[in-house]
């Protein structure tokens, strides 16, 4: 049993948590929903007391009727691990990459005194078997960098629960990983939690997953818990305003009029990427990773098609190639009847822009908007009426005309995310690609970006290739959709008809795994 | 691991043809007579063509290179224009006063810089380390004589501790040759050593950021624990970089520490041979001194591959 008590925390003079009060009993989630800077991750790093140095904290945390705000920090460290155990949002990096998974696992038992060199051992291949990894397929002396992301999860689970917590924290457990993936490491979690007779503190911000993970809700916003209670009831009656505009954000149907005419815009047929590898023995052939697989289809005007898969499905690589960045070992790419290719002339380039996920990683922090935004202009010299050209992209994405002398990190990430698609526009193309656009921004201003997408679709008569692993995503945006699999095109249709009635084994697994938000 | 050390040697073995072909072709493009240019303005006639004829210049490019090349290979280094003595016994006796030198030196470097980085990064913003990193500033920003001299006068002179200069030789016993090469290393070693210790504290600090440092404090280790089992390894990568290159500059770069200490090492042998265009001195000693860049190089990355399990894994 795990109780926090009028939890505050103020942050170099600025709180971050206000009188945060919960209690999770054994066998029991509470799932923790908020948007990024709500404090879901500070209250779990306040129980852990692994909070930046500086921070003041009041209120009282107590495990098992103990308190922990009383503890030295030495003593922390024997609860930490040992009656707390956490795991976090991102697998790739959250282990050792020098040291083997068996060794990771068995440093639990022995920083705690728990057991001697050669029990950790046995109780790490036991508690790695717990978790999935059975010690035939994955012995103790792989290195992280051997397994896959969802692997690695399972390997950071198995170190948190080496000892059999009372608590478990899971920090966005899943958010990393492709749905099928997830589905697999959120049922583990449920199975560990209610056999082991752990608490678990569950903190995401995709409230599908918490419909699925959670006996109980608290919904954050702003440092505070606004809303909370049993889940059935939370979802249900959202008494407070916050949650429900979340959970209508969440599910939010962009108004879309598109007028998509007949003929193709974008053409792909028979499209072949491969890569080479390394050479298996020096001065042998190079063996190929085929990474597209004989890909075709046509994206007419006016049209959204959407394009989903999971990670390493070659999504990003057909992306590069329809974008002429790489050429094509098979097949050909034509853009209105015009071949794409690396060495394509810069009037074709200008009519394709992209928009990429991480509005943070594509803009040179010490660029102007202004400069930033004339980019594509490289392309095709600048044009005479450049002031007036950023001003109308600034207004065209919501933004004003004085925001063109700002730099990025003045923006939040929405802004930025609005900024990318004037850089798109400025040019004035004819199709923009969204590779994840929309993935890494909070519900309600993925809502607001959607609407801007659709608004400006039927203004200027765009078309988009909309690639996303979010299928609930995809589903409100686009009128057809392709599923990729290992560099094939698996299903084609009409986004509802594949949707409602998928007809190939993989749509149907990926549907299956996406977690659902609950019915109004 | 085989298969990357086997690659590794066979970019170790191109490296030196390309370095071999380097050197060889500098001094066939300097202008004029490699004989003439040694012997000077004044030189007659009849010694330029004897000295070509010693030098072996007469035959044709190819010919010369793998007869230089192999000579090399057999050890056969020619024989100095000034000292009349064969390069390789020149080299040989230079090396075993410069080699254990550059050792010691590095030795002290490591020893010395890789605690206090450390130091510095567990107390990163508090006072020990702001009092670190002023001394390392002070280190880098010192001449390595300037030390040499401080040392000197106080070691030597007002504390006699150890020799102000020279060297008795091997023969004299380990114990008075380390003596002798005491203060020479120290004076070499504390630039270095305020070096490395920077980069082992920014390294340090860099992997105090990663997601497995909050993992591994999340189980439990405290961050002094965190900071051993889980940032040392991996902050281990730009030091061993470093400690490659100090390396090679203690082999060759120590030339005013001989100066200063009176050490016949192979810094003062170079000099001299550039000074008194000796070109096949400097030849040699130049192939020489890449060899053991390149071949401290190959060593740094297996190290790399004992350090990191990717390296080793790279197919």
């Amino acid at each position: 049993m795990i109780g926090i008590e009028r939890l505050s925390v103020v942050l170099g003079g600025v709180p971050v948590l206000r009188d945060v009060s919960l209690a999770i009993p054994p066998g029991r989630t509470l799932g923790l929903v908020g948007e990024s800077g709500s404090g879901k991750s500070m209250t779990a790093f306040s129980v852990m007391r692994l909070l930046p140095q500086g921070a003041r904290v009041t209120g009282e945390i107590t495990l098992e009727s103990r308190s922990l705000a009383s503890l030295s920090e030495r003593q922390m460290c024997a609860v930490r691990g040992a009656e707390i155990g956490m795991i976090f949002q991102e697998p790739m990096t959250a282990l050792n990459p020098v040291r083997t998974i068996g060794d990771q696992v068995a440093e639990t038992l022995l920083v705690h005194g728990a057991a001697t060199r050669s029990e950790a051992q046995g109780v790490a291949r036991e508690r790695l078997a717990r978790v999935g990894l059975s010690p035939d397929r994955f012995p103790l002396d792989r290195y992280p960098h051997e397994l896959s992301g969802g692997q690695r999860q399972r390997v950071c689970i198995a170190l948190a629960i080496a000892l059999r917590p009372k608590l478990l924290i899971a920090d966005e457990p899943t958010t990393a990983l492709d749905v099928t993936t997830q589905a697999q490491i959120l049922a583990l979690l449920r199975e560990l939690v209610r056999e082991e007779g752990m608490s678990c503190l569950f903190i995401t911000h995709d409230l599908a997953v918490v419909a699925e993970m959670a006996d109980e809700i608290a919904v954050m916003q702003a440092g505070g818990v606004v809303e909370q209670g049993p889940t059935g009831t939370v979802l249900r009656e959202k008494r407070h305003p916050y949650t429900r505009a979340l959970f209508e954000a969440s599910g939010h149907q962009p108004a879309r009029t598109t007028r998509v005419e007949d003929a193709p815009l974008l053409e792909v047929r028979g499209a072949v990427r491969d890569y080479a590898l390394k050479r298996v023995r020096f001065f042998g052939p190079r063996p190929a990773f085929r990474a597209v697989d004989g890909v075709s289809f046509a994206l007419r005007r006016g049209e959204s098609l959407g394009l989903v898969g999971e990670s390493g499905c070659g999504k990003s690589t057909l992306t590069r190639a329809i974008l002429g960045l790489e050429p094509l070992q098979g097949g050909e790419i034509r853009l209105d009847g015009a071949p794409v290719s690396p060495d394509m002339p810069p009037e074709l380039r200008r009519r394709m822009q992209v928009v990429f996920q991480d509005p943070y990683g594509s803009f040179n922090p010490r660029h102007r908007v202004s400069r930033l935004l004339t980019e594509p202009f490289h392309l095709t010299g600048q044009p005479p009426d450049l002031d007036n050209r950023i001003a109308e992209a600034l207004e065209n994405v919501g933004l004003t005309a004085s925001d063109a002398e700002k730099f990025p990190h003045e923006f939040s990430g929405g802004q930025r995310q609005r900024i990318a698609i004037a850089r798109a526009l400025i040019a004035r193309p004819e199709l923009i690609v969204l590779d994840e656009a929309v993935s890494a921004l909070d519900v309600r201003v993925r809502a607001q970006i959607l609407d801007l997408l659709a608004d400006l679709q039927a203004r200027f008569a765009l078309s988009y290739l909309f690639i996303a692993h979010d299928l609930s995503v995809v589903r409100s945006v686009t009128d057809r959709v392709m599923v990729m699999r290992v560099g094939r095109i698996v299903e084609e249709g009409e986004t509802e008809a594949v949707f409602s009635a998928p007809q190939d084994g993989y749509t149907r697994a990926l549907l299956k795994a996406a977690p659902v938000l609950p019915a109004a | 691991m085989l298969r990357y050390a086997a690659t590794r040697l066979i970019s170790l073995t191109l490296s030196l043809v390309a370095a071999s072909l380097v050197i060889f072709a500098v001094v066939e493009v300097i202008p004029g007579d490699p004989a003439a240019y040694m012997l000077g303005l004044n030189a007659a006639p009849e010694a330029v063509a004897a000295l070509r004829e010693d030098l072996g210049l007469s035959g044709g490019l190819v010919e010369r290179y793998l007869t230089w090349a192999g000579g090399m290979l057999t050890g056969d280094f020619g024989t100095s224009y000034t000292y009349r003595v064969p390069v390789a016994d020149l080299v040989a006796a230079r090396l075993w006063i410069s080699l254990p030198l550059a050792l010691y030196a590095l030795a002290l470097s490591t020893l010395l810089a890789l605690p206090v980085g450390m130091l510095a990064a567990a107390r990163r913003g508090r006072v020990t380390d702001y009092g670190i990193m002023g001394f390392t500033q002070l280190g880098i920003a010192v001449p390595n004589f300037w030390f040499a001299m401080l040392l000197v006068v106080l070691l030597a002179i007002t504390y006699p501790i150890f020799p102000a200069g020279g060297f008795p030789g091997w023969d004299a016993g380990i114990l008075p040759a380390l003596r002798a090469l005491t203060l020479p290393a120290v004076a070499l070693a504390l630039p270095q050593a305020s070096i490395l210790a920077r980069v082992m504290r920014s390294a340090l600090i860099e992997t105090l950021s990663q997601d497995y440092i909050r993992t591994a404090r999340a189980k439990g280790l405290t961050e002094g624990q965190a900071i051993r089992n889980h940032g040392m390894r991996n902050a281990l990568i730009p030091v061993l970089t470093i400690i490659g290159l100090q390396f090679s500059f203690l082999l060759a770069g120590a030339i005013i520490i001989e100066k200063v200490f009176f050490l016949p090492g192979l810094g003062l042998l170079i000099f001299q041979g550039i000074t008194q265009r000796d070109l096949v001195v400097v030849e040699s000693v130049v192939m020489l001194l890449v060899f053991a860049v390149i071949l401290v190089t190959f060593l740094v990355d297996l190290a790399y591959a004992l350090v990191d399990p990717r390296l080793r894994h790279a197919r």
